[in-house]
């Protein structure tokens, strides 16, 4: 592919290390304390997919917005949410972006364009759309990215949103993360198209499938869609390519999924693959990575302790915001 | 809130079309969006006819028919600065959309603690008896009130139609606002100009009267006024309350009826299993339990699907005759 955006430099190749590792970092650390009983409730993992986060978020501004789906964590910390708030959503703690009344499949945090977390399929991309709009008609250059699964392209959402999209040339980016799996069922058993981006044909907006566990090429393929919306262009569809390598929920056997698949697609693992090519390239050093990786693990160690001694919601908040000021539940 | 001074005969759509005139015209937030309400026409019912011209066709948005793709544009745009006034055509399709109402509008505002208000209206056009059948004349309100974090406002005459709807559109909630196609061009009413607002969650008590309280809202408002007026000649004196909002409901103007006149009926053109009238039946034994001379009544339309034929449609649309018969039932 050949793309206008340039090949980053080293500080933004730095960057998408280090939100990777970051969201890796994140990911593991709450996995290991679900294993460990510590926590309990369901998860999503994103573990496999962090570039397809990383690199599209480094193309976004603070004002730009984001909405995401219930496997969200990658998508939320690349949008900037600060992980104590972050965990403490997760675990339903007062101290939470959404004071614990959102969880983990709703997550938002308007101040940093996390706009919405949606636990339906496909339902995050009419919204988008309006995100979008919203910004047209105010006149600003602010993007959406809209987040979703291979799985959300066969629902009815996503080609009403797709045609709406190109109708009034909106500002927004479909970002598919195919990772091959929906829900429990290989993609290609409910799926009419090989490639998920041949789908942006039928509504005559750019479609490009890239490996979105490179991040160069993601971050490169997000910047000229980025580009193109900011310029008033319209919309475009990337299928970023990706695995997910836990599954669809947390404890998910994966007995459909051919052994060898998922072998070959840890093997692979786009972070420590990443972190050789930085090396091989010159782009950074053993002891920088290093760093960073520390970094990343005692910013999530602080966010779990923070969230974990954080109170519970008192019960007084049960029925509260469900409406404006003066109305009662 | 009435600034205007003046005041002019109009029809429900000729109102509607002014609280709409107002609201583009005193907050550039606002926008209107739907299917085929560009000009010439405005509209199925031409609700939007020149504001188009008037506003611009940027604000003024004809949509593709994609319920889903419109109620979720309306709600991003409601989330990130704007106050959208979506149009559902018919609100036997508000159904297309569920998800987007009650899973996001809805819930936005809960799940985000507060943080996310959606300043959303939805209006829609239903009611039986334009020979529509079965998928295009529901009343569907009993459904909507019951999805927590949405507003359900159903005007009963053209004045409440601009103010309720002016109040609809400057509210921080998700606000849906039922218009029942046979009042679009029934008798014209008297409607203030100017930016009129009627507040939500408040009842009107259309008629007083002393010996039984109708409950009801929309269409059924003028169908209980006509009865209560023939049965004054028989001594019976009935007060009629318009809700015009179900959510948030004016409890207290409903029990304070009641408890006067110890005797209720409900009536509403919805089907009567788990309609809007169990709710306000239910409320009513609470609290007034001890206080009523008789069980609140309901009338309500039978629990099938509105029909086509002429006779059975008829037969479907709880009337003047079942609402005189409820009420002499208790009187």
């Amino acid at each position: 592919m050949s793309y206008s955006t340039p090949v980053p430099g080293a500080p933004v190749q730095l960057d998408l290390f280090r939100t990777a590792t970051r969201i890796k970092t994140f990911d593991e650390k709450y996995r290991s304390l679900m294993t460990s009983g510590a926590i309990g409730g369901m998860y999503y993992s994103p573990r496999g997919q962090e570039f397809c986060a990383a690199s599209v978020g480094r193309q976004l501004r603070a004002d730009d917005y984001v909405v995401t789906t219930y496997r969200g964590l990658h998508d939320q910390i690349a949008k900037g949410v600060p992980l104590r708030e972050l965990w403490a959503e997760y675990l339903g703690k007062s101290a939470g972006t959404c004071r614990g009344k959102g969880g983990p499949m709703h997550v938002t945090s308007p101040d940093h364009g996390l706009m919405v977390t949606t636990g339906v399929v496909g339902s995050g991309l009419p919204i988008a759309n309006g995100l979008g709009l919203s910004a047209q008609l105010r006149g600003t250059d602010q993007v959406t990215v809209v987040n979703f699964g291979d799985g959300a392209s066969n629902i009815g959402a996503f080609h009403e949103a797709l045609n709406l999209a190109s109708v009034w040339r909106l500002p927004v980016i479909f970002v598919c993360q195919n990772n091959l799996y929906a829900e429990y069922t290989p993609l290609r058993e409910g799926t009419s198209v090989a490639r998920i981006a041949d789908r942006a044909a039928g509504y005559s907006m750019p479609g490009v499938t890239v490996d979105g566990n490179d991040p160069v090429e993601l971050y490169r393929a997000a910047g000229d869609a980025v580009a193109r919306a900011r310029a008033g262009e319209g919309p475009t569809l990337i299928e970023a390519l990706t695995f997910r390598f836990c599954g669809h929920i947390m404890g998910d056997q994966q007995v459909y999924m051919p052994k060898e698949e998922l072998a070959a697609a840890v093997a692979a693992d786009p972070v420590p693959r990443y972190r050789a090519r930085l090396i091989a390239d010159g782009v950074a050093g053993e002891a920088e990575l290093t760093a960073i990786e520390e970094a990343a693990v005692a910013e999530v160690a602080d966010a779990w302790e923070f969230a974990n001694a954080a109170a519970l919601p008192d019960v007084s908040e049960l029925e509260s915001d469900v409406y404006g000021e003066g109305v009662a539940a | 809130m009435t600034t205007g001074a003046g005041v002019r005969k109009l029809g429900m759509v000729q109102a509607i079309n002014q609280a709409l005139d107002v609201a583009l015209t005193a907050d550039e937030s606002v926008f209107a969006l739907g299917e085929d309400i560009q000009e010439p026409g405005g509209g199925g019912f031409g609700v939007h006819k020149g504001l188009g011209a008037k506003h611009g066709a940027h604000r003024v948005r004809m949509t593709p028919i994609s319920e889903q793709a419109i109620m979720g544009a309306a709600i991003g745009a409601a989330i990130s600065g704007m106050r959208p006034v979506a149009e559902i055509m018919l609100m036997n399709f508000v159904h297309v959309c569920m998800d987007q109402l009650v899973n996001h509008a809805a819930k936005l505002r809960y799940m985000s603690g507060g943080r996310t208000p959606v300043p959303l209206t939805v209006r829609t056009t239903t009611g039986a008896g334009g020979g529509f059948g079965a998928q295009h004349s529901d009343m569907l309100e009993a459904q909507l009130v019951h999805a927590s974090g949405l507003k359900v406002v159903v005007p009963s005459n053209p004045a409440d139609a601009k103010g309720l709807l002016l109040s609809c559109i400057f509210d921080d909630d998700p606000c849906v606002f039922v218009e029942m196609s046979g009042l679009y061009f029934a008798s014209k009413g008297e409607v203030p100009e100017g930016d009129h607002r009627v507040p939500l969650g408040k009842a009107a008590i259309a008629r007083e009267g002393s010996d039984l309280t109708v409950l009801t809202y929309g269409r059924q408002v003028a169908d209980s006024l006509a009865v209560a007026d023939s049965l004054a000649a028989d001594g019976i004196s009935v007060e009629v309350v318009d809700l015009r909002t179900l959510q948030p409901l004016d409890t207290a103007t409903v029990l304070a009826s009641v408890a006067k006149t110890q005797r209720a009926v409900v009536v509403h053109e919805a089907v009567r299993r788990n309609g809007f009238g169990a709710e306000l039946a239910a409320t009513i034994h609470a609290e007034l339990f001890g206080e009523l001379a008789a069980p609140v009544a309901r009338v309500a339309a039978p629990n099938v699907p509105v029909p086509y034929a002429r006779s059975l449609e008829q037969a479907y649309i709880p009337g003047p005759a079942q609402i005189e018969t409820a009420i002499r039932g208790l009187a």
